[in-house]
């Protein structure tokens, strides 16, 4: 990495840091508590806040696409855990933020084959469906407990970016019953080789009960669910790692609005949290795409994991109320 | 896996092109997305600007937003469901047309693609988009609400 690049993950880490340090003495002046007593804000100007939510959406962002996980799951956190609105708003946020990525990205992928319709549609109705009773759950679940399951969550997914390998090209010796009576399998053209590459995929009966769990969590943490997705689409079932990553990208796009209409529906949306968040992470995304080339992956995978561990963490302690 | 070295980009492209109803699917996709983003924005500029006076002034906002849902809501006198469209004269509810809009696509989508299936008598595929429409509908109906916390 050249030392530009060493510069500005360093400035990012220490907005993090800085967030995470000082968060009670910047924030918590108008931080009420569950009581419903609403604290008025004297000294801030209510500019503040979308101005700071763009700022920290745009390096979360950079961040995301740098670490290869969606917005969604560093957005609810870090939102979440350091800025004063309710954790209803911030996952009904996530939601939206998640699926304008993925309206974004959908296009693209689907007219180059990286994503595939005919793999997304079943597991797509199987999780849109569960992401509604996992949005409602959400809502209904007092918010220390669902704050502190978020925190648990977030560190079981630390655990899976640790963990997880990854497949470039997994092996499918046989395919199932199901995927064959539905047609499953495609095509796409691998630039970096010149290989046209078809795949195959197995296991689709377990895959489709795993993406009913995805689809309550997507639901009920608005965290997106890409980091589920792809293990599932790439190690389970057999599907290559890029067509994998696609189809996840897209898979989101029809999972996460049906729970977005959950919480639309519901009240739990601010557009003065939902447009900046939306602006600064498709912003952050696109400088993120353009100096990808010039960093290396396991640095920021790293940071990114240190991130959301932190986040995670203080999502706990702020559930149990032991650091609110 | 099946890997097969290619010299031609341009066959390449005729045997990995996507399926009719793939591309159909994008094309709609790519045409709406744009469109809600671009209402998305706009419509938070006339909020944002105070051009479009909020329903909630902005300063009090700040002391509300900690609220869980269902004590905002009482606070601002809303209810669940649509009755947004009944304050849509005002710049923060003027925002739920972008977010409304962006959360519809799919269905436009999926709606798109179903006689493309009957057409190439692909039933199964037929009925899963026909019960994905079903669900989102569901979903944006407003008939599924919570108690609330």
């Amino acid at each position: 990495m050249k030392p530009t690049g060493l510069v500005k993950i360093s400035i990012l880490l220490l907005f993090f840091l800085f967030i995470f340090v000082f968060y009670d003495s910047l924030f918590m002046e108008i931080y009420a508590s569950e009581s419903g007593l609403a604290k008025p804000n004297s000294t801030i100007p209510w500019w503040f806040w979308p101005l700071s939510l763009f700022i920290v959406t745009f390096l979360i962002g950079i961040v995301a696409v740098l670490g290869g996980v969606g917005g969604g799951v560093l957005f609810v956190p870090i939102v979440g855990g350091f800025f004063p609105f309710h954790l209803d708003f911030v996952r009904g946020a996530g939601l939206l933020v998640a699926l304008a990525g993925a309206l974004t990205a959908g296009p693209g992928l689907l007219a180059k084959n990286l994503a595939n319709l005919r793999l997304a549609l079943p597991f797509a109705l199987i999780a849109s469906t569960c992401a509604i009773f996992g949005a409602m759950i959400g809502l209904a679940l007092p918010t220390n407990i669902v704050q502190t399951a978020l925190g648990i969550c977030i560190l079981f997914i630390v655990g899976i970016m640790i963990k997880a390998k990854k497949s470039e090209y997994p092996e499918v010796k046989k395919t199932d019953a199901l995927s064959n009576a539905l047609k499953i399998h495609g095509v796409y053209y691998e630039v970096s080789t010149g290989h046209t590459i078809k795949w195959k995929i197995h296991r689709t009966p377990q895959g489709l009960i795993i993406f009913i769990f995805i689809g309550i969590m997507a639901g009920m943490f608005g965290l997106g669910a890409g980091w589920a997705n792809v293990p599932v689409l790439n190690l389970l079932l057999g599907v290559p790692l890029k067509v994998s990553v696609g189809t996840s990208k897209f898979l989101l796009s029809i999972t996460d609005t049906s729970a977005a209409w959950i919480y639309i529906n519901n009240g739990a949306v601010l557009p003065m949290l939902v447009v900046p968040s939306i602006i600064g992470i498709m912003l952050g995304s696109f400088v993120g795409v353009k100096i990808l080339f010039k960093t290396k992956p396991a640095i920021i995978r790293n940071i990114v994991i240190v991130m959301l561990f932190l986040a995670g963490l203080r999502s706990i302690l702020k559930g149990l109320g032991i650091w609110t | 896996m099946d890997i097969k070295k290619t010299h031609m980009p341009i066959d390449v492209e005729k045997r990995v092109r996507p399926p009719e109803e793939q591309i159909r699917y994008a094309k709609i996709l790519s045409k709406m997305m744009k469109v809600g983003l671009a209402v998305l924005i706009l419509t938070f500029f006339l909020y944002i600007s105070g051009i479009i006076p909020a329903h909630i002034p902005k300063e009090k906002l700040t002391t509300l937003w900690h609220l869980s849902v269902t004590e905002y809501l009482d606070a601002i006198e809303v209810e669940k469901g649509w009755s947004w469209v009944l304050f849509i004269k005002n710049g923060d509810f003027l925002n739920f047309i972008g977010i409304v809009f962006l959360s519809g696509i799919t269905i436009i989508c999926f709606l798109s693609i179903i006689p493309i299936f009957f057409k190439k008598k692909d039933y199964i595929y037929a009925l899963i988009s026909f019960l994905e429409v079903a669900i989102l509908i569901l979903a944006a109906s407003g008939l599924l609400k919570t108690g609330g916390h």
